[in-house]
């Protein structure tokens, strides 16, 4: 295979998973790995600077757009990445020590949990009463729907810190934004608003991604030929998707990506167990 | 629309806005980048097989240092073009933490100013750390 028809079929390749990731909400990235290792061989850890570009440049494309709408909490987003920039410099550090088919085995499992968060129950509700630690470090907010401005406070703050830090360290061994984890411990953990915890996740993906991606960078794992198909079908394809998404509610699409990509996780998982890495 | 009874300080939203203009350049200006760099890279390299992508070189690779990739782009090499865009594209949200500190001191908010610069510290850390090993 020449490298135009290499360069090609990657580009095809990735912007199909910037729009599958964009309707089900996992991340392009996430997408992309399975793709380059099990379609394309490629080693994961090229695989793996690939995708932290696009999650990078999806999250910083799509928060421009929810900033200036105004539903990301800046300052939530902003104390929560001390957490997950923390994560995700000692990932990007472990992940020297960890066998490849282990950090192969370790995606599957995410994935199979990403895709379980994105079709599971939102929490829709805003809370009235926050905790003293929310509201001394001034985490509670606004946000714009429909009817108005809703005023939504929040609690648990030390436990959705410590997920946070867990999310970074993910995000920095496996090169995804781990958007999931991120919702879980806003959404579930702190009882943010779905719309906000979704959005001020993303709006911290870019900035956890680069605390990695700058290491990464150093150690070769950004590869050029690579990363120019991955990182531009990747947006994209986020950005088609993001267009579509205002006009149709993917519900079944969702389902259906969502069963599609477990199997590639069992698969990532299968090979690794097996050494195929 | 902009809600007028919004609770938040109207500094907040001129910041919300400058960050959000300053995310979608950054975003547009790196994949320009990128995709000029991947131009020149197909049309000199086009036709060439494929490389050996299932063997990870690591630095043997070549444009992993600031250095080598300023150098490679000043030279029109297509490989330090494309990696000229990928920096591009990771000090994108790292701006967004330098803009988020401008907004925080005038808005006088010392616990804010704070925590951004700890941000500002890690990532000085892991960019300059020689985390490399």
């Amino acid at each position: 295979m020449t490298i135009l028809t290499f360069t090609l079929i990657l580009l095809a390749g990735a912007y199909l998973a910037g729009l599958v990731g964009s309707l089900t909400g996992l991340g392009g990235g996430v997408v992309v790995i399975p793709l380059l290792t099990l379609v394309f061989h490629v080693d994961i850890r090229y695989a793996i600077g690939a995708a932290l570009l696009a999650a990078i440049a999806n999250s910083s494309g799509a928060a421009s757009a929810y900033v200036k709408e105004g539903i990301t909490n800046i300052r939530l987003g902003m104390f929560l990445e001390i957490a997950t920039t923390i994560g995700a410099v000692a990932g990007a550090v472990i992940a020297v020590y960890t066998p490849t088919n282990t950090i192969a085995i370790l995606f599957g499992a995410i994935l199979l949990f990403s895709a379980y968060m994105t079709i599971r129950k939102k929490n829709q509700e805003a809370l009235t009463t926050g905790s003293k630690a929310s509201l001394k470090l001034k985490l509670n907010s606004t946000y714009p729907t429909k009817d108005g401005e809703i005023a939504y406070q929040l609690k648990n703050v030390g436990a959705g810190f410590s997920i946070m830090t867990l999310a970074g360290v993910l995000s920095g061994l496996l090169g995804i934004g781990s958007g999931a984890l991120k919702v879980l411990a806003m959404d579930s953990t702190m009882h943010i608003p779905f719309k906000v915890s979704t959005t001020t996740s993303n709006f911290m993906i870019g900035v956890t991604a680069a605390a990695s991606a700058v290491i990464y960078l150093q150690r070769g794992y950004m590869d050029a030929g690579i990363a120019f198909p991955v990182v531009l079908g990747v947006l994209a394809g986020a950005f088609t998707g993001s267009k579509l998404l205002t006009r149709l509610d993917p519900k079944v699409l969702k389902y259906i990506f969502c069963l599609a990509i477990s199997f590639v996780a069992l698969e990532m998982i299968y090979n690794g167990y097996h050494h195929q890495f | 629309m902009k809600n007028i009874i919004s609770k938040k300080a109207p500094a907040d939203q001129d910041i919300e806005q400058l960050i959000g203009l300053q995310l979608r350049f950054g975003v547009i200006i790196a994949s320009l980048i990128v995709l000029i760099g991947g131009l020149i890279y197909l049309k000199q390299f086009g036709a060439l097989a494929v490389p050996h992508y299932h063997s990870f070189i690591g630095t043997k690779g070549g444009y992993t240092s600031l250095d080598e990739i300023f150098k490679g782009a000043y030279a029109a090499n297509a490989k330090g073009i494309i990696e000229l865009g990928v920096v591009a594209l990771i000090i994108t949200p790292i701006l967004r933490i330098a803009f988020s500190l401008v907004g925080f001191i005038i808005e006088k908010d010392k616990l804010y100013i704070g925590i951004t610069l700890t941000v500002l510290a890690i990532m000085m850390a892991s960019i300059f750390g020689g985390l490399k090993i």
